[in-house]
């Protein structure tokens, strides 16, 4: 077994566990936390994937920003143990179970399909997910598409701040 | 011995070198806190512990191992537990990345091995790294903060929260513009690309400026340390802590100010490049020697900024903190967005008459 099969490994199951206790946590910063946890695995997959960038910048945007401002928020409104969560379970617990069941059914449909080679990283891929290469894709091939998208972001931004402080 | 098992043992053997190194260096720089700050304000200082307080620190963290832990009863054991240890790990975390010099070659088993100056060497996203880490560390004080369960804590956490956030904008911001001369986010690379004098602070001092506020309030040292101001929140985030576990924030916020040091010396002042040092000892490429010196002279270095650091800290009064946040999102952050600007423009009209490549 080589190496990144068994960092693979330790990574999914923490992974996997760390999703599943954010769900289940009735407390929000331990869910929060849990939450964290998991995007750092993520980012420990995505470098055994070769993805070098994406892995930081998945902890730095991730783990580092938004889930603080998460944890900021929970912390400020001391958010109580699951504030009445509890009142109307019924559609909630149909739609969430019929949901779970489909992406369940997805999941396994695509794991135990074998396509041949499926395992093995494309040659080159330890080129492509370094910074430079990603610059490159994204500045040269996927120009419109980025200054369009930071230009949704600026009007995301302009709408929040309208929304929030009608007097400037 | 298998190739693996060599670079396990080689990395195993950095990794403590540099944990027990930061260990002591964030001792001393509490002696050598107590005695600048005690020259500041006319007394002695420690000169009771050893010849002139040199084991003063020692004193000081055996005292508080033997000191009773106490955990507030309505706290969050689990969380109250942790955030020391995050606080810590991370502050640690960073080192993996950070380079003390180039390498040098020693025989191991019949082959020559190159060995690297740094834990994990040519990381291709080194600065990433460190600013996911640092970004990390506010995660130790906020959590500190509210499973304390006590609003000096809670108020002190989200301070630093919001300060952590607000700062880290405008210091990932401010070293844009120096890997935009860089051309790598590479540590080792930035470092030889300043060799022979042309350090990154005559280039760039504006976001040398930037970078260097915006790593106080990155450290919660003052006169940003709103997280743990004294008159008003006791002792913010750590006012519900007693024994070793303050003393791992404590020792926190000090290897956290010898990372800010250890990376401005790299980005901005040419890293263990020094002028005629090298050429004056001719030592040859990969010897033992040669890495020693880089290591000397890195150290020697960061020694000022550390200074530095201590003096601001018994000299100047703390922000209020609505000035903390307008001086972070008014000042500093459209600073560091021109300096981009002007970083870009400079060098495209230099690309354009050949003067750089």
């Amino acid at each position: 077994m080589s190496v990144t099969v068994l960092l693979f490994g330790i990574l999914a199951v923490v992974a996997v566990a760390s999703g599943i206790s954010t769900v289940m946590s009735r407390n929000p910063v331990a869910s929060a936390m849990s939450l964290v946890l998991h995007f750092f695995t993520l980012a420990g997959i995505y470098l055994t994937l070769q993805a070098q960038f994406i892995a930081a910048v998945q902890v730095l945007v991730y783990a580092g920003a938004i889930m603080v401002l998460v944890v900021f928020m929970i912390m400020l409104l001391n958010v109580g143990r699951e504030e009445q969560m509890r009142e109307n379970p019924g559609y909630r617990t149909i739609i969430g179970t019929a949901l779970g069941v489909m992406l369940a059914f997805q999941v396994g449909k695509t794991a135990f399909t074998d396509v041949a080679g499926r395992h093995v990283l494309p040659p080159g891929s330890a080129v492509t997910g370094t910074t430079e290469a990603l610059g490159e894709t994204l500045f040269k091939m996927y120009l419109f598409p980025f200054e369009a998208v930071s230009l949704l972001l600026l009007v995301a931004v302009v709408g929040a701040v309208i929304l929030a402080k009608r007097k400037i | 011995m298998s190739p693996i098992a060599v670079e396990v043992i080689i990395f195993l053997i950095k990794a403590v070198l540099i944990i027990n190194g930061l260990l002591m260096s964030a001792a001393y720089l509490v002696y050598f806190e107590r005695k600048i700050s005690a020259w500041a304000q006319n007394r002695i200082g420690p000169n009771r512990v050893g010849p002139l307080g040199l084991f003063q620190s020692f004193a000081d963290v055996f005292k508080l191992y033997f000191k009773e832990d106490v955990v507030p009863k309505l706290a969050d054991k689990r969380f109250h537990l942790i955030a020391p240890v995050i606080s810590i790990g991370i502050a640690i975390g960073v080192y993996a990345v950070i380079p003390f010099g180039d390498s040098f070659t020693v025989n191991i088993g019949g082959a020559a091995t190159k060995i690297w100056l740094a834990v994990t060497p040519h990381v291709n996203v080194g600065i990433l790294f460190i600013l996911a880490m640092t970004s990390l560390g506010v995660y130790g004080i906020t959590l500190a903060g509210w499973s304390s369960n006590n609003k000096y804590s809670l108020l002190g956490g989200l301070r630093s929260a919001a300060q952590m956030i607000s700062y880290e904008l405008s210091m990932g911001l401010a070293l844009i513009s120096v890997l935009m001369m860089a051309g790598s986010l590479d540590l080792t690379e930035i470092v030889h690309k300043q060799a022979g004098g042309s350090w990154n602070v005559f280039f760039q001092p504006l976001a040398f400026i930037i970078f260097l506020t915006a790593s106080f309030a990155e450290t919660n040292r003052t006169p940003f340390d709103l997280p743990e101001a004294e008159p008003e929140l006791v002792g913010g985030y750590h006012t519900e802590y007693s024994s070793m576990k303050f003393g791992l924030f404590f020792l926190a916020e000090y290897i956290n100010m010898v990372t800010a040091c250890a990376i401005m010396v790299i980005l901005f002042f040419g890293g263990w490049n020094a002028p005629f040092l090298y050429e004056a000892l001719a030592l040859p490429e990969g010897s033992p020697l040669l890495a020693l010196t880089q290591f000397g002279v890195m150290a020697a270095k960061m020694i000022p900024f550390l200074f530095f650091f201590i003096w601001v800290r018994w000299s100047v009064p703390r922000f209020r903190y609505d000035q903390l946040m307008s001086l972070g999102w008014k000042v500093m952050l459209p600073l560091a967005l021109a300096n981009i600007a002007i970083t870009g423009v400079v060098m495209v009209i230099l690309k354009h008459f050949g003067i750089i490549s």
